[in-house]
């Protein structure tokens, strides 16, 4: 079939000519120029560039935040969800939109908003200081913001299966004398757990990438509160692009890694497809 | 449609099938009063917290020393109106380029089998999974004054790094993914019947492509379209990497937000930020109207 629309329809050479062109152009040489950049360097110089103290506290620390973050957003994501599917209550539509605003905010706004805030004299920071809780400039702040910008993928990959999901195994197990927490536990979560794990990812994925809401909220400190994407700036401020190069090439491979790790994710997470 | 919901980046899985069918339809299926009293409390907590006081504090922060100043701030700054302009400038460019890819894209993946469509597919889903900076850094090794290719594009005339055609760049990159993966389900799921018997008609393949593919996408098409631009005009890692942040030249408007924060002009900021704010909430209400269109029909 698809072989005789080859011949029929029109356009292959020219949308293929378009295509490759564009993605090769504007991201696979520029990609692979990165890499044979950073392989100006001598193996030493890479290590030390690519994993030199600073720069592995600041893996971590990028990891840590957005390990924290979207487990904080497994749990939120799943609640909302939840209620936005199986209950009604008043403004409803409002907070379903809302959910929404994250992937629309530009980052700096956010980051803007969340430090005004939080710092001492802001709307919550005002409450939360003589608590003793510190939001802004500390990693607590980093984690916020994170949540934030990754707090949407859980929500709209449960949303849909949850609504999709048939009652009557429910049914059965309630028939059958499962309280509704084992119902939960055995019936339903299983069917929610792959759209769980794929939200999950998507949300750290954005966490670790994420740089211009934490630029705001972040003392950006080495060593304390400085995350990979400002530890690159940072040296290319100082004119290292070699340097700079190495550490992005760490994190490219780390993107990698997680891309292939969402791709098989949502093929299992909607085997009815295809 | 297969892509449809499998994204990240600005479009995540959309809730498609009609939300509002939600009503437990048996005893069975309701949750205990306590609980439900809790989750929706947690929900207005969590949305409230993280969601609706940020945005209310954005325009009371832009509007708490009057609709005189803040007009000031925004209009009476040469500077941030330099970044509005840019960045209305910048945004089209990058969002065009992308259209153009995305429809020939679309045409390519869903009405053609070919040796390396699976890799296609997923090649175009990778720079929404790099890092912005990264992503910023690339253009700014490739391109930059310190490569040869910059060396000589700078010898012919064209600087690119530090001025708009970088920021365009970087912009179409980040937003790269955005029209295509709108596009690619929508065209497969169109089927080709309509285009079959244009042709058979005796259309040429662009009188096919006028007057039956484009008008069948056009929502689609505008859908991707906004989110794309959404993303273009609030786009900071990248464009910072590569602008050299030069006040009234490469700044956008993104960018001149954190250079008035730094500069403790928290006024300025806040009025900056509305804008953006602004075209993030009108995007969400174009979306929502839009998504009934896309979706059924």
């Amino acid at each position: 079939m698809k072989t005789i629309m080859r011949r029929v329809l029109p356009g292959f050479g020219l949308s293929l000519g378009i295509s490759v062109t564009y993605l090769s152009l504007l991201v696979l040489i520029p990609l692979a120029a990165c890499v044979v950049k950073s392989l100006d360097l001598s193996w030493e110089e890479f290590t030390r560039a690519a994993w030199s103290p600073r720069a592995r506290a600041a893996y971590w620390l990028t990891f840590e935040c957005a390990f924290i973050a979207a487990v904080i957003n497994l749990a939120l994501g799943l609640v909302v969800a939840w209620s936005l599917v199986r209950y009604r209550f008043p403004l409803k539509t409002l907070i379903d939109a809302l959910v929404d605003v994250p992937l629309a905010l530009p980052t700096a706004v956010t980051g803007l908003v969340y430090a005004s805030l939080y710092v001492k004299d802001g709307w919550l920071g005002h409450f939360l200081t003589p608590m003793g809780v510190e939001v802004a400039y500390t990693k607590l702040g980093i984690v916020l913001v994170l949540v934030f910008t990754g707090f949407p993928f859980v929500v709209r990959s449960v949303q849909p299966v949850l609504a999709e999901l048939d009652a009557d195994e429910e049914e059965a197990s309630a028939v059958m004398g499962a309280s509704r927490w084992v119902t939960f536990r055995h019936v339903i979560l299983p069917h929610l757990l792959p759209p769980l794990l794929s939200g999950f990812t998507l949300a750290f994925a954005r966490g670790v990438g994420e740089y211009g809401s934490v630029v705001f909220i972040s003392s950006n400190m080495p060593f304390k509160t400085e995350i990979a994407a400002v530890l690159i700036v940072s040296r290319l401020e100082e004119f290292a692009y070699r340097e700079a190069a190495a550490v992005a090439v760490v994190m490219l491979g780390f993107s990698f890694v997680l891309l292939a790790l969402i791709s098989v994710l949502e093929r299992w997470s909607q085997p009815h497809v295809k | 449609m297969s892509n449809e919901s499998a994204s990240h980046g600005a479009t995540v899985p959309q809730p498609a099938v009609a939300v509002e069918s939600f009503q437990p339809r048996s005893q069975a299926r309701k949750d205990p009063a306590w609980v439900q009293w809790l989750l929706v409390g947690i929900t207005y907590l969590v949305i409230g917290l993280l969601v609706a006081v940020p945005l209310v504090h954005v325009f009371h922060q832009a509007f708490s020393a009057g609709i005189a100043t803040y007009f000031s701030k925004l209009l009476g700054d040469k500077d941030t109106l330099h970044a509005i302009f840019l960045t209305l400038m910048v945004s089209p460019v990058a969002v065009a380029m992308n259209v153009l890819f995305g429809l020939a894209a679309a045409w390519l993946i869903a009405r053609f089998q070919f040796p390396g469509r699976a890799l296609l597919i997923s090649l175009i889903d990778l720079p929404m999974s790099i890092s912005p900076v990264v992503a910023g850094l690339v253009f700014m090794l490739v391109l930059g004054l310190q490569s040869p290719v910059g060396q000589w594009l700078r010898e012919h005339g064209w600087q690119i790094i530090f001025a708009p055609p970088g920021l365009v760049l970087a912009t179409a990159f980040i937003t790269f993914p955005l029209v295509a993966r709108e596009l690619v389900p929508l065209l497969e799921a169109e089927g080709v019947d309509e285009e079959m018997a244009a042709l058979s008609l005796g259309a040429s393949g662009w009188q096919m492509f006028w007057r039956v593919t484009l008008p069948n996408l056009r929502w689609g098409l505008l859908y991707g379209i906004i989110l794309c631009n959404a993303r273009a005009m609030g786009e900071f890692g990248a464009v910072h990497v590569v602008s050299g942040r030069i006040s009234g030249q490469t700044d956008t408007l993104p960018l001149r937000v954190e250079k008035l924060f730094q500069e403790y002009d928290i006024q300025g900021a806040f009025a900056a930020a509305s804008v953006l704010t602004l075209v993030a909430i009108l995007t969400l209400i174009g979306k929502a109207l839009l998504e009934r269109k896309v979706h059924k029909g």
